[in-house]
């Protein structure tokens, strides 16, 4: 199981910025749910408060109302229910590729061979068991990703939460990150709640497509695209996906064309 | 795809810059340039050097003949011994406990809020006018020494350690966070490694001040080590022997120097990938 529910998260907190105290209402009553094994995209313009609605799900940050609740259980702090994936992997740079998925097993309480060969075993998976030894720096931006992808899912958590995960990569190298992302939760079946900004990405990747506007839920797609989706380029030229995408567009320029 | 990504390598200008760069840089090993630039001085103060009345100012291959002199006597080693046990012992004490402190410091607001202006006071205190209170304390021996090798040391540590702790990127904290990391586990697992180019930085740059501490310590008891050599050879103007402690102390400080730095790079390699090491 893996059920995610975000229930009237607000968020809200004071800028000083010239003396002037500003309050900033970065989250406004968000609600929506991630059912177990699905995938739904995060999007909106920057600043809506996505990456805060994110955060807080992991709880690196802290709601000052509401709350976001993992098959039932109120959410805390940070759990091992939980892996994140960091915009630019933030892997850490004194240990090897290896290493560092070992690190999260390691906080997680596991030790000895098992420790090694597991997590060997999600290098695997992102396909990078030949660069064990390399160190961060040695790897390309992608590699580094797949990584941080690796580290957060060797822990074995029930949903996956990304951070403009690809956001921050080149177009072909996101390109085949977003295949065998559809590729790994068609092994896991993991649940994800991912951020991005991309709507090609959002449309590919997503059951469904929460957009978000000024801290608000603007509207919910349905991406009507069947699993599995192997052939991401022939998705491309289908209807369903200029349809969507373009539903997408709307939502997000929605409040645009008020003023 | 191919055409656009080759074209601006047939450009004379992109192809010239590079090469001239490699070019520049086998053609001198450096160890050639710091030996020459050494001989060079060396070579000048010699000449110089003299012209001037030896109670003024010596040359080397007086100190040379000075140091022959006090070396052969065992004058020059039996110092050194007493120069160097408190020397170790006083820096190491310092690296012992500033890291820690700097790394409580930096990652705990309270501790930075109690004790971090105690550092910073501490840092800019002098020293030098102390010395006679902590050899009441102390005496003239090994301990008052220490004291004093300790006290000059200790502050460039526990402060880069400090500012290095401040320096960690939060994101990298973050990823010890998301996977529950007690927040001991972040400060030996995450922060320490992330500051450790910080901590070695700091650890160089109390080596010249553990040196001058030693000499400072010694000048006030004036009764063993090189400070003594020092003090008792220039109160009887003999400057030539006056420098071979002086001199001995720069060598040993940029040996220790080059030491730290091999360590630096065996303990933290990543950091070389990390940082440019591309000068002109």
């Amino acid at each position: 199981m893996g059920e995610v529910s975000l229930v009237d998260l607000s968020k809200r907190f004071t800028l000083k910025i010239d003396k002037a105290e500003h309050t900033v209402q970065a989250l406004d009553r968000l609600s929506f749910t991630v059912a177990d094994g699905e995938i739904v995209a995060l999007i909106g313009p920057s600043g809506c408060g996505k990456t805060t609605a994110l955060r807080i799900a992991m709880g690196l940050d802290f709601a000052t109302g509401g709350r976001v609740m993992v098959d039932g259980n109120v959410v805390k702090g940070c759990g091992y229910d939980r892996g994140m994936v960091f915009q630019h992997a933030e892997l850490l740079p004194w240990l090897s590729a290896l290493e560092n998925v070992m690190f999260g097993l390691e906080m997680k309480g596991m030790r000895g061979a098992t420790l090694r060969d597991t997590a060997m075993q999600y290098l695997r998976l992102v396909g990078l068991e030949d660069s064990a030894k390399r160190r961060p720096y040695q790897l390309s931006g992608g590699m580094q990703q797949r990584v941080g992808i690796a580290r957060a899912l060797a822990i074995d958590p029930k949903v996956l939460l990304m951070d403009e995960p690809f956001g921050a990569l080149d177009a072909q190298t996101r390109e085949s990150l977003q295949g065998e992302l559809l590729e790994i939760h068609k092994r896991t079946k993991k649940t994800i709640l991912f951020v991005t900004h991309d709507l090609d990405e959002a449309v590919l990747l997503a059951d469904r497509v929460v957009v978000m506007q000024m801290g608000r839920l603007e509207q919910i797609i349905t991406v009507p695209i069947a699993r599995p989706r192997d052939d991401l380029a022939a998705i491309r030229g289908t209807p369903e996906f200029a349809d969507t995408r373009y539903q997408i567009w709307r939502a997000l320029h929605a409040r645009e064309t008020v003023h | 795809m191919t055409e656009i990504a080759n074209r601006p390598a047939e450009l004379p200008v992109d192809t010239a810059a590079p090469q001239q760069t490699m070019r520049r840089r086998r053609q001198v090993p450096r160890w050639v340039i710091t030996v020459g630039s050494i001989a060079f001085f060396l070579l000048a103060w010699e000449f110089f050097g003299r012209g001037v009345n030896p109670v003024f100012g010596s040359y080397p291959s007086a100190i040379a003949v000075a140091f022959w002199d006090i070396s052969s006597s065992g004058q020059l080693w039996t110092a050194f011994g007493e120069s160097l046990r408190p020397f170790v012992f006083g820096y190491s004490l310092a690296i012992i406990v500033g890291v820690p402190l700097g790394l409580v410091i930096g990652r705990f607001w309270f501790v930075e809020s109690a004790i971090g202006i105690l550092v910073t006071a501490g840092y800019a205190m002098p020293l030098v006018a102390l010395v006679p209170l902590l050899i009441l304390w102390l005496g003239l021996g090994f301990g008052v020494k220490v004291a004093v090798i300790l006290l000059m040391a200790i502050f460039p540590i526990v402060i880069n350690t400090w500012l290095g702790v401040r320096a960690v990127p939060k994101a990298l904290i973050e990823v010890g966070r998301s996977f529950v990391a007690s927040d001991a586990t972040i400060l030996r697992r995450i922060v320490l490694p992330a500051t450790l180019p910080y901590i070695m930085a700091g650890i160089r740059l109390a080596v010249g001040r553990a040196v001058v501490g030693m000499v400072i310590a010694e000048f006030f008891t004036s009764i063993s080590g090189l400070g003594a050599i020092i003090i008792n050879s220039a109160n009887n103007f003999d400057t030539a022997t006056m420098f071979v402690p002086i001199l001995l102390l720069m060598v040993l400080a940029i040996g220790l120097n080059d030491l730290i730095g091999w360590i630096e790079r065996k303990v933290a390699p990543w950091q070389a990938e990390i940082a440019g090491r591309d000068r002109e």
